[in-house]
């Protein structure tokens, strides 16, 4: 039986782990390579890691990094962060990622996208939209940490990047990020409706409860999560975590 | 020795890593000595059928497999990509496969329900109790997938598993010392490693 994934959502700042509360503020959380090695045992889905400094540093992609992350896990893992060229795609998923995450670079060199899944297929790209909300309720996506507003409708850019090969979409919500009050359903589930590809939620989710209230309301087809999973209790302790097989497996009930 | 054919189509490194967990050492080659010399071949692969099965060709490797697996009955394993390539023909590129197993890649029909293209994550696999490569894990084992093509078998003996999503599909194919299947086992946890061990162990 098929069972919609839940993922943890690491974030790379330099060679260190940090969590963000509405993509400011860093909070350092340890090692990745001890984290990726945590989550193997606690059998995680999937693994997503991003470099959260890499595009606004015009700094390169951390392949040492990421072929120890390769060494590690034996889960699948994604790879974003200051990927802009195809031999960015090309070396880290030569280093054993199944897919790499594609933020700026989509909007800028939208044809990458292609020169990606035309290679590699539809199933080793995602796109990464940072979406806010603004005081008029109306939804736009930002690049650069949420510091560049992209012009255009969301969705007419999710046909486009269909179009040209994405295989994923990767929402982050950031107004949710890190807040731990619940994810963003209403306007993912337009999201989900509209394509054709998986879409993963991010931004919010607290608990398990999210989760499921997430997937089984139909506005997502995988969970991803960076608080829940990284802190524990009300005074944020660091303690990697994951949900137990039975609560995994009550996704599947919908 | 284990000879992992390298076509130049995506993950070797992860599968090499699995049989090293196992204790295994692999060589990543395309050269005939090697392929013939083979106690076990390995095809890997990620990406598009007709990039794969062009890469295939023009690496040379494909008259020593077929001595090698057809000939000399060397166990294989097709892993993804390279399981559908064992198969005669996909409709990706609609193009040919090496044909070994007869049977085809089909392409998922949107359902339009939550079903996306493709399917990505953990599924289950119903396996007959004889299929040895399944050994020590229960039926209903979940695997880790990821494809947007998917087998059908045109003779049901070749089916030595099936998973549901969209439609059923042959998770994994057969034919005598010919083994292909749909999803990652260099990804999925223990229950993907006591695969490949199997593999060795019982093929």
């Amino acid at each position: 039986m098929f069972r919609p994934r839940v993922i943890p959502i690491l974030l790379l700042s330099g060679s260190h782990l940090v969590k963000t509360t509405k993509f400011k503020n860093p909070v350092y959380i340890g090692d990745p390579i001890n984290a990726v090695r945590v989550f193997n045992e606690l059998r995680a889905d999937e693994l997503i890691l991003i470099d959260i400094l890499a595009t606004v540093n015009k700094k390169p992609i951390q392949l040492e990094l990421i072929k120890r992350i390769g060494k590690e896990a034996f889960m699948p893992f994604s790879i974003g962060g200051g990927i802009h060229k195809f031999e960015d795609a090309k070396e880290i998923i030569g280093a054993g990622a199944e897919k790499v995450i594609l933020n700026s670079a989509s909007f800028l060199n939208t044809k990458l996208l292609s020169e990606i899944s035309n290679h590699y297929g539809h199933q080793s790209l995602a796109v990464s939209l940072d979406i806010k909300k603004n005081i008029f309720g109306k939804y736009s996506i930002y690049i650069n940490r949420g510091k560049v507003k992209i012009n255009g409708d969301i969705f007419e850019w999710l046909s486009k990047f269909q179009d040209f090969g994405a295989g994923e979409f990767f929402l982050n919500f950031i107004d949710n990020d890190g807040k731990m009050e619940g994810y963003n359903m209403e306007f993912s589930r337009k999201i989900v409706n509209f394509t054709q590809v998986p879409v993963v939620v991010c931004g919010g989710g607290r608990s398990f409860n999210d989760i499921k209230a997430l997937i089984s309301s139909g506005s997502a087809s995988a969970a991803a999560a960076g608080s829940m999973f990284v802190f524990q209790g009300p005074r944020k302790a660091v303690l990697l975590n994951y949900p137990s097989k039975k609560d995994l497996r009550s996704l599947c009930e919908n | 020795m284990i000879v992992i054919v390298d076509y130049g189509m995506g993950n070797n490194y992860s599968v090499i890593k699995a049989f090293n967990r196992l204790g295994v050492e692999v060589k990543v080659s395309n050269n005939s000595e090697d392929i013939l010399g083979a106690d076990k071949l390995i095809l890997p692969g990620v990406g598009n059928f007709k990039i794969g099965i062009s890469n295939m060709k023009s690496s040379g490797c494909i008259k020593s497999l077929e001595e090698a697996v057809r000939r000399n009955k060397v166990p294989i394993l097709g892993i993804c990509l390279g399981a559908q390539l064992l198969l005669q023909h996909s409709e990706e590129g609609d193009v040919e496969g090496l044909g070994w197993i007869k049977g085809i890649a089909l392409k998922f029909k949107s359902d339009l329900s939550q079903n996306k293209i493709p399917h990505v994550g953990w599924n289950s696999i119903v396996t007959s109790d004889k299929c040895k490569l399944f050994k020590g894990l229960p039926n209903n084992t979940s695997f880790y997938f990821v494809h947007s093509y998917y087998m059908s078998c045109e003779q049901e003996e070749n089916s030595l598993g099936v998973t549901q999503y969209i439609n059923q599909f042959d998770s994994v194919v057969g034919y005598e010392n010919i083994i292909g299947v749909q999803f990652h086992p260099e990804k999925s946890h223990s229950e993907g490693l006591i695969v490949l061990r199997n593999f060795l162990d019982n093929y």
